[in-house]
């Protein structure tokens, strides 16, 4: 499969996604969001990839959208931005967020507008000591997509989400990760190594439990106590029955290390 | 061909599974009739108290079979079998629990209607998509749905064919519950063990009484209300009950 916008990889039940637009700081055209949302479903479907990294090529991450792509003409009618948002963006939060694997986000430069939230996204963000993230949104006038305004708050807390998203600031990877922003800022040059340290750690493991983790924590952002009990008894009911308990019990009897297989 | 597969899961509560999965569980004359006739025989069987109706995991029913509906004409479709089935589905006098995972179009989602109770998986579409053929649902699903969630929606679903999220079904009382789509089916034959245990006189008559909410006044409503309750004095279901209840201990109903 030949991609003009990105770089495609599979290796030790690892899928590599790397944003290759490198000259427009990866910002997302027609073309990428095509690219990136077919290879994202191929691998939600597909049993042998049990970890994906999402990374980009270049000095910076992604810069969200590719004002290039759109008609800015202030003669024009008004655009209507919803359109490229239901079409695109919002599925493709999606596919991050239901994906049954964990989805890891190496963000290596600059991550802004929508390009920070789609790192925000992912289920672990490390991010290059050098990177930053900007809600750039607020300085044209516009609303944090991509589940920007959904995300902050829950990861930051209201007070710095609504600084963030109302003034716009980059926030260096560091500081990032002080607010609970990212799981982690590494120095820039181990950050590849560390992202494919940690996919390759996780393709190895249970990974149907830890989607059905991935699906309790995204649950309980809207559940209360008791209703997230409820799904808490109905998944542990699902994951008792899968063949990784069955393979970690055994493998601890037998003092041996498990081999998951990921169902 | 079998298109239904059924299977005592508990004491009292038969599994019903349509079961063409290669078209997706549409509803064609002959399952249709099939489910009919299975419903028939466990109405005589007094051993069944409650049934489960489901699909697989990832389609409850499809809607009608388009290649039988395409050789009708408005002379042959006179003498349709349809409606007479779907009646006697809705005459079972036993409780139906509808375990819905996936599709449930047209006349499968008609058929979820005639559910008593329906649980949902996460995974759950209902849809009404006859209108995208220049047709109309044509097995209560504008008047069973209007009834249900009123008329506001069902006048947007049937005239739109949009689909109905496990969620939003939930949210305007299609559904019960949702739940993780591969714990559907358990969960409603748990629910339908729990009914199954109750006594299967008053569950017949609370069957009746709510079915009857659409087609009598509220006055009228509560005088057949009033009826059943006397009636059921006669029973020694009753008794039991009452007794277990002053002797701290679980009655033993046996439907009489």
């Amino acid at each position: 499969m030949d991609y003009q916008t990105i770089i495609v990889e599979e290796k030790n039940a690892v899928g590599y996604l790397t944003f290759n637009r490198p000259k427009q700081l990866n910002s997302f055209n027609e073309t990428m969001h095509h690219e990136v949302s077919q290879t994202l479903k191929v691998w939600a479907k597909d049993s042998n990839i049990r970890a994906v990294v999402i990374s980009a090529e270049g000095r910076g991450f992604c810069a969200g959208q590719d004002l290039a792509d759109r008609v800015v003409d202030p003669n024009a009618d008004a655009p209507d931005l919803g359109v490229s948002i239901e079409k695109y963006y919002n599925p493709l939060i999606k596919l991050i967020t239901e994906m049954q694997k964990p989805v890891i986000c190496a963000v290596n430069g600059v991550a802004a507008g929508a390009g920070a939230n789609i790192a925000l996204a992912c289920d672990i963000v490390l991010a290059a000591k050098s990177a930053s993230f900007i809600q750039a949104f607020c300085r044209l006038g516009l609303v944090p997509d991509s589940g920007g305004t959904w995300f902050l708050p829950r990861l930051v807390g209201r007070a710095q989400a609504m600084g963030l998203a109302i003034l716009g600031d980059k926030i260096p990877a560091e500081k990032a990760e002080q607010l609970g922003m990212i799981w982690q800022s590494v120095a820039d040059e181990q950050l590849k190594a560390e992202a494919e340290k940690l996919a390759e750690h996780l393709a190895t493991q249970p990974t149907y439990g830890l989607s059905l983790i991935k699906k309790a924590i995204h649950a309980a952002a809207d559940n209360s106590l008791d209703d997230q009990l409820i799904l808490e008894r109905d998944l542990q009911r699902l994951a008792g029955r899968s063949s990784d308990y069955k393979e970690g019990v055994q493998a601890f009897m037998q003092k041996r290390s498990p081999e998951f297989k990921g169902c | 061909m079998d298109f239904i597969k059924t299977s005592l899961v508990k004491t009292g509560v038969m599994l019903i599974e349509l079961n063409r999965p290669e078209k997706h569980n549409a509803l064609n004359n002959a399952t249709l009739k099939q489910l009919v006739d299975v419903l028939q025989d466990l109405q005589r069987d007094q051993s069944i108290k409650t049934v489960v109706i489901t699909g697989n995991e990832t389609c409850f029913a499809a809607g009608a079979d388009l290649k039988e509906l395409a050789a009708l004409d408005v002379v042959t479709i006179q003498q349709d079998q349809r409606p007479l089935l779907w009646k006697h589905i809705d005459e079972f006098s036993k409780p139906i629990i509808m375990a819905i995972n996936g599709f449930a179009f047209g006349a499968g989602f008609e058929l979820a209607l005639h559910g008593d109770i329906v649980l949902t998986g996460e995974n759950a579409q209902f849809a009404l998509p006859e209108i995208g053929l220049g047709m109309l649902p044509g097995a209560g699903g504008t008047q069973r749905l209007a009834r249900l969630v009123g008329q506001q929606l069902a006048m947007r679903w049937a005239m739109t064919g949009e689909r109905i999220s496990a969620a939003l079904a939930l949210q305007h009382g299609i559904s019960s519950q949702i739940c993780p789509s591969a714990l559907t089916v358990q969960y409603a034959i748990e629910l339908a063990e729990k009914i199954a245990k109750q006594a299967p006189l008053a569950i017949r008559v609370i069957k009746q009484s709510l079915k009857s909410i659409h087609e009598v006044t509220l006055s009228q409503g509560l005088k057949q209300e009033r009826q059943h309750f006397v009636w059921l004095t006669a029973t020694q279901d009753r008794k039991e009950g009452i007794d277990a209840f002053f002797e701290k201990r679980k009655p033993e109903f046996r439907g009489v």
